[in-house]
């Protein structure tokens, strides 16, 4: 079936023309919505076209790690769910699930979205912010979907507090952040730049990168596939990363009101 | 600057590098008598072995691909090899990761459909590391690949660019990955400088990403001088 699909796809690719009919440098449709799950301190619902991913954030206590000390911290990972793509299947996280977990965490990282300074408690107690991306449909751009989702969560995310030795999950205080970031995913399928692949594309595609940055700054980016990008190719995709995430960084402001 | 230790001093990095510097970098090929073909890096303080085996029957029988060869590829770090306290044995995230990005770098390089329904192994053993790991790993497998005599239409070379304040500098060690404003580990076919491999976390401005990707690829001459020397070596012993 793939093989088909791959067909048709090169042979429209040929005339100039993308999966799903859209200019090489545009987005789908992009459905932000949050606080989908009130158990958990933060939540965040990204829809790309049909791709679906749900981020929950967690707070708890936890040790800080030994070269920070002063410092909360935070895990992501991410889970491929079954249901959300035939080719995915039940048990321990694959090379690729792997891959999408730690270039979200990077990228949340290497931006300083959450203040974790803010995080201490007392000696040897900080919280720790646990990041989950549930994929519950995989039609492409998984990391520009995860980063949206788990930013937007921890935008919107709480704070238990801590008093008596006891967690307190009532009347919790906002999660203390200092930047936003997001990331704009290209394919490159026989020197066809696309933005924001469909998972028909991905499955063509040679190769990936993902540019994640903030309003002054590239604050992440990691190549995936086994083809090559010149470099006058991520030249060119550092600058459309720049004028997309305008976008993306608007729909962050307009749903968190930060 | 991250921290409050001084990376850069008059103009110097701590272990006296310019910003511009490679490390030193010594390769030896043909290390491991069971393998295909090896390769042993000291890079700087790093020490890593490199083995390629196969082309063998792609095992288990499902992950065989009846038209090319299938690349498997696995970068550890040894629990010993980090000056802090010892590591866990087995396979991490960074590691699986690590695993995945160097596998596609290979992947594009080897000619793998002469060699259908096979595999070939990349093992990268890092037994001590002083940062730059993945780098070295990489520009040291590149060289066992070619030792082995499987064929590949090129051969890369990988090294990190970064930046210390808004110093742009060359081949980060350890200390410098860990207190740096930025990390960016990179891997160039030298032929027709395509990047095969890049990441990047910390903050860059475009200018510096322009000036970083110039030092990787001026640094490249050396390095890949460095990796031709060692095979060349190999037939004059």
């Amino acid at each position: 079936m793939q093989l088909i699909t791959n067909k048709f796809l090169k042979e429209r690719f040929a005339l100039g023309k993308r999966d799903d009919d859209r200019d090489p440098m545009t987005y789908r449709d992009i459905k932000l919505t949050l606080n989908e799950i009130p158990n958990a301190e933060g939540s965040a619902i990204v829809e790309i076209g049909n791709t679906k991913v749900l981020t929950g954030v967690k707070v708890d206590l936890s040790e800080p790690m030994s070269d920070t000390p002063n410092d909360g911290n935070m895990t992501t990972s991410a889970e491929l769910l079954p249901m959300a793509d035939d080719n995915y299947d039940v048990g321990p996280p694959t090379p690729f699930g792997v891959e999408l977990a730690r270039v979200v965490d990077r990228a949340i990282r290497a931006a300083g979205v959450i203040d974790t300074e803010k995080l201490f408690i007392e000696e040897g107690k900080v919280w720790g912010v646990f990041v989950d991306m549930y994929i519950l449909n995989n039609d492409g751009n998984l990391f520009d979907a995860g980063l949206l989702a788990s930013v937007a969560a921890l935008l919107s995310c709480k704070v238990p507090k801590y008093e008596n030795e006891t967690v307190i999950r009532e009347a919790m205080g906002k999660l203390p952040t200092k930047n936003i970031t997001t990331s704009c995913t290209f394919a490159k399928f026989a020197d066809n730049l696309l933005l924001d692949p469909t998972a028909n594309e991905e499955a063509l595609a040679e190769s990936r990168v993902t540019i994640g940055n903030d309003e002054e700054v590239i604050r992440s980016m990691q190549k995936g596939m086994s083809g090559s990008f010149s470099m006058k190719d991520l030249d060119q995709l550092i600058d459309v990363t720049f004028e997309k995430s305008k976008t993306l960084r608007q729909i962050l402001k307009n749903n968190t009101g930060d | 600057m991250k921290g409050n230790i001084e990376l850069i001093k008059d103009g110097k990095r701590l272990d006296g590098r310019l910003p511009g510097d490679l490390r030193d970098i010594k390769i030896k090929t043909n290390v491991v008598k069971n393998a295909q073909g090896s390769a042993y890096i000291e890079w700087g303080n790093n020490k890593i072995i490199a083995a390629i085996h196969g082309p063998n029957e792609a095992l288990p029988r499902h992950t065989a691909n009846p038209n090319k060869a299938v690349v498997k590829c696995r970068y550890m770090m040894a629990p010993f090899s980090s000056s802090e306290e010892h590591g866990r044995s087995g396979m991490n995230r960074r590691a699986v990761e690590i695993s995945k990005v160097t596998g596609e770098v290979f992947e594009n390089v080897i000619l793998l459909d002469q060699f259908p329904g096979t595999e070939i192994s990349i093992y990268i053993e890092v037994i001590q590391s002083d940062g730059g790991t993945r780098a070295a790993g990489i520009t040291c497998a590149a060289v066992a690949l070619a030792a082995s005599g499987i064929p590949i239409k090129d051969l890369p070379f990988s090294v990190s660019a970064g930046k210390v304040g808004e110093t742009v500098i060359l081949d980060l060690n350890k200390i410098e990955d860990n207190y740096s404003d930025a990390d960016m580990p990179v891997a160039v076919l030298p032929r027709t400088k395509e990047v095969v491999l890049l990441q990047m976390d910390g903050s860059l401005t475009k200018k510096q990403y322009t000036d970083a990707m110039a030092l990787i690829l001026e640094s490249g001459k050396k390095i890949s001088k460095i990796q031709r020397d060692a095979l060349i070596s190999q037939y004059s012993q």
